[in-house]
């Protein structure tokens, strides 16, 4: 049993009477350990594919099965929890509470996991360690870089141990060299064992994983574009050259 | 979310805005100090109402007076003898609900009294018992009450109230040093008597603030080297109403009384008036009762034995206080509705100012609330996290507003140091502080069920 798996999902919004389906019977399993990416030009559907998955939000039609637990019926507050246990997540604009500092920031998966003050704060440590943060643990998130940001809700997003992470164009709002530094933590991540979601619309980062997903108008393309999957690597490692179709 | 770490979390949210926070909470602070200051001087209102009508006995007194007969019973009337002594005794033995009972029988018309040349007449002359002194909560300040053997012996001794004094021997405030005629002789319709005794002087908190400031300001003129502190000649300044309010009444009544033994008025000073009944006929008998709560039955019991002694003629009626007592506390009632409806309405402004400021801060922290779901809040949590924001503001701006309040009342103090002084009762604290916490929490119910409901996708993508 995949530790993902969706089924028929479909998501359809009403607009003016007008009928959207942004995503349309999308079947898709995503098992435990990979390291995969999501693509796919604005408004393909990418994004409502990743609400779905990260659980925060619900699809109109289909099944969701989150490591056993079936989503696609939970409240508000269940989704909330699922999200709080299985899910982490790192945004594009990093999302840092900016009034708290880099441990508190950490520890807020865990105040809503209920977990005690100690452990909070013993977790929250371990989590920056490992991102390589465990120095500026007092410093509000305006006082960092961008990729210390990155690195910091990285370890938010860690530090529940979720079964998923889930990173929304993680590097789009960093400088090319930071970016590779933020993905080879991904990588990282990816080796020890966890299951790591990267939806981008750059072909580059997307290059870096092994499986890659493609939605177009709301469907799993058949066949992944090679030029926006960056799959036509003629160096690897290197920027994707655009081909000639 | 740990309740602490929630209500820490609010704190900080006020210390991250303190001067909003301040300007929130002042809503608060005053509605709380206002209430506090309201209650307090109502609670002042109320003592200095009801010390008068302590200083008459309170409500376990009543009188019992003669009255015209009752219509059905008019052809009886040769047979009505009045209020006399041999009631008192009846009563005596016969109610136990009446712990006490004491004969009045004043000189009517008011006699003159006279003394160093002087002259005065006053209300209240009355041969009485020496119970007479605790059945009207007299003090006596200087020398003794007249005693049952001058009672018996029907002597020419009196005790006077300090107006007395005053008009016939002079007021301590003009001569200067304490005016005490014990020994010294004044004369009722001409009759020498004797001063044993003379009571403490009577007046209301509100006077005796009064008299002491006035006291203090001749002072400091004193001390200044003034001498010429009246402008003009020596004046009346005409009657001002037995005082400025109602109660004030009763005082005077009881500085300008005189009493001298009961057989003394009866065998001297009324025998020799014209048609000077064959029996002691009292003016009215004042009684004592057990037990207010047991009015009723000790009306009755009293109504049971008068109508024997007076062999079923009704020719006497009962007075109580519980006219004055009830209208003290109608007064009281509607003194404390109307100032609690003004605090009120502050409390409630002060509530909208919650509101308003916590719908602000939402809505600036969208984004915020958006992150904290992300990562597992659920609505509960947001609810929760929101309304103890806004309860916190309520707690600390009550807990502020209580401190206030006593300055508040203070400068009360000042601009009226006459007045009856406010009195803080714990109750109006805890309810001024119960108050503001509940509004607290009715003020962020509003913006905290919007927190709660925002989706979190919307709230993320919001900048």
């Amino acid at each position: 049993m995949a530790l993902l798996e969706l089924r028929n999902i479909s998501k359809i919004y009403h607009l003016g009477g007008e009928e959207i389906r942004a995503l349309d019977d999308v079947s898709l399993d995503i098992g435990e350990g990979e390291f995969i990416s999501i693509i796919g030009p604005s408004g393909s559907g990418k994004s409502t594919l990743m609400h779905i998955v990260g659980c925060l939000d619900t699809p109109s039609k289909g099944t969701v099965r989150l490591d056993g637990v079936e989503a696609q019926n939970a409240s508000q507050t269940q989704l909330a929890h699922l999200r709080n246990k299985k899910i982490g997540f790192v945004f594009q604009f990093f999302n840092l509470l900016p009034k708290l500092n880099v441990v508190q920031n950490v520890e807020l998966p865990m105040i809503y996991a209920g977990l005690s003050a100690k452990e909070r704060r013993e977790r929250a440590l371990k989590a920056l360690e490992a991102v390589e943060m465990g120095n500026r643990l007092k410093n509000r998130p305006s006082q960092l870089s961008g990729g210390q940001q990155q690195r910091v809700a990285i370890a938010r997003a860690l530090v529940n141990d979720p079964k998923i992470i889930l990173a929304d164009e993680p590097t789009g709002n960093l400088d090319t060299h930071t970016g590779e530094v933020i993905l080879a933590l991904f990588r990282r991540l990816s080796a020890e064992g966890r299951t790591v979601i990267l939806v981008t619309h750059n072909p580059e980062i997307a290059a870096v994983t092994p499986r890659r997903i493609e939605i177009r108008n709301g469907k799993i393309a058949d066949k992944v574009d090679e030029r926006l999957a960056g799959l036509d690597r003629t160096k690897p490692g290197s920027p994707a050259p655009i081909s000639v179709a | 979310m740990s309740l602490w770490s929630a209500i820490l979390v609010g704190l900080k949210e006020i210390w991250a805005h303190k001067f909003r926070s301040l300007l929130t909470m002042l809503g608060i602070i005053l509605g709380v100090s206002s209430l506090i200051a309201m209650s307090a001087l109502v609670q002042g209102m109320e003592n200095g109402a009801k010390e008068a009508l302590i200083a008459v006995g309170g409500l376990q007194k009543l009188r019992v007076e003669p009255q015209p007969l009752p219509i059905e019973q008019r052809h009886l009337r040769d047979f009505a003898r009045g209020v006399t002594l041999d009631d008192v005794h009846a009563l005596q033995a016969s109610a136990p609900e009446v712990i006490k009972v004491s004969p009045e029988m004043r000189l009517e018309p008011q006699p003159t009294l006279a003394a160093n040349g002087k002259f005065h007449r006053t209300w209240m002359t009355a041969g009485v018992w020496p119970v007479q002194l605790e059945m009207m909560e007299h003090t006596i300040e200087h020398g003794r009450m007249f005693s049952e053997v001058d009672n018996e012996l029907a002597r020419n001794v009196c005790v006077i109230g300090t107006n007395i004094r005053d008009e016939l021997f002079g007021k301590p405030e003009e001569t200067g040093e304490p005016v005490i005629p014990i020994g010294q002789q004044l004369t009722i319709n001409g009759y020498p008597f004797t001063i044993v005794g003379m009571f403490q002087h009577y007046e209301s908190e509100a006077d005796r603030k009064a008299r002491l400031l006035r006291e203090q300001e001749l002072a400091a003129k004193r001390a200044a080297g003034e001498t010429n502190f009246a402008s003009g000649p020596k004046r009346s300044r005409g009657w001002n109403g037995g005082g400025r309010r109602g109660g004030n009444f009763a005082f005077w009544i009881k500085n300008n009384t005189v009493y001298l033994p009961l057989n003394t008025m009866w065998l001297k000073l009324k025998s020799g008036q014209t048609n000077a009944p064959a029996v002691p006929t009292l003016t009215n008998m004042e009684l004592k009762i057990r037990d207010v709560s047991r009015l009723n039955q000790a009306l009755t019991q009293i109504r049971n034995v008068l109508m024997v002694t007076h062999r079923g003629v009704e020719d006497f009626t009962f007075r109580t206080q519980e006219d004055w007592a009830e209208s003290i506390n109608v007064f009281i009632r509607n003194a404390r509705m109307s100032g609690g409806i003004i605090a009120g309405i502050s409390l409630l402004v002060g509530g909208i100012g919650i509101m308003n400021i916590m719908l602000a801060s939402i809505s600036e922290r969208i984004r915020e609330i958006g992150i904290r779901k992300a990562v597992g809040a659920d609505g509960a949590d947001v609810f929760i996290q929101i309304l103890i924001e806004s309860t916190v503001i309520a707690i600390v701006g009550g807990a502020a507003g209580l401190l206030t309040s006593f300055g508040l009342i203070k400068i009360i103090g000042m601009i009226t140091p006459t007045d009856n002084a406010p009195v803080i009762t714990v109750g109006s604290m805890a309810l001024a502080f119960g108050a503001s916490v509940g509004i607290g929490i009715l003020a962020g119910l509003f913006p905290a069920f919007k927190a709660a409901r925002m989706n979190v996708i919307q709230a993320l993508r919001y900048d």
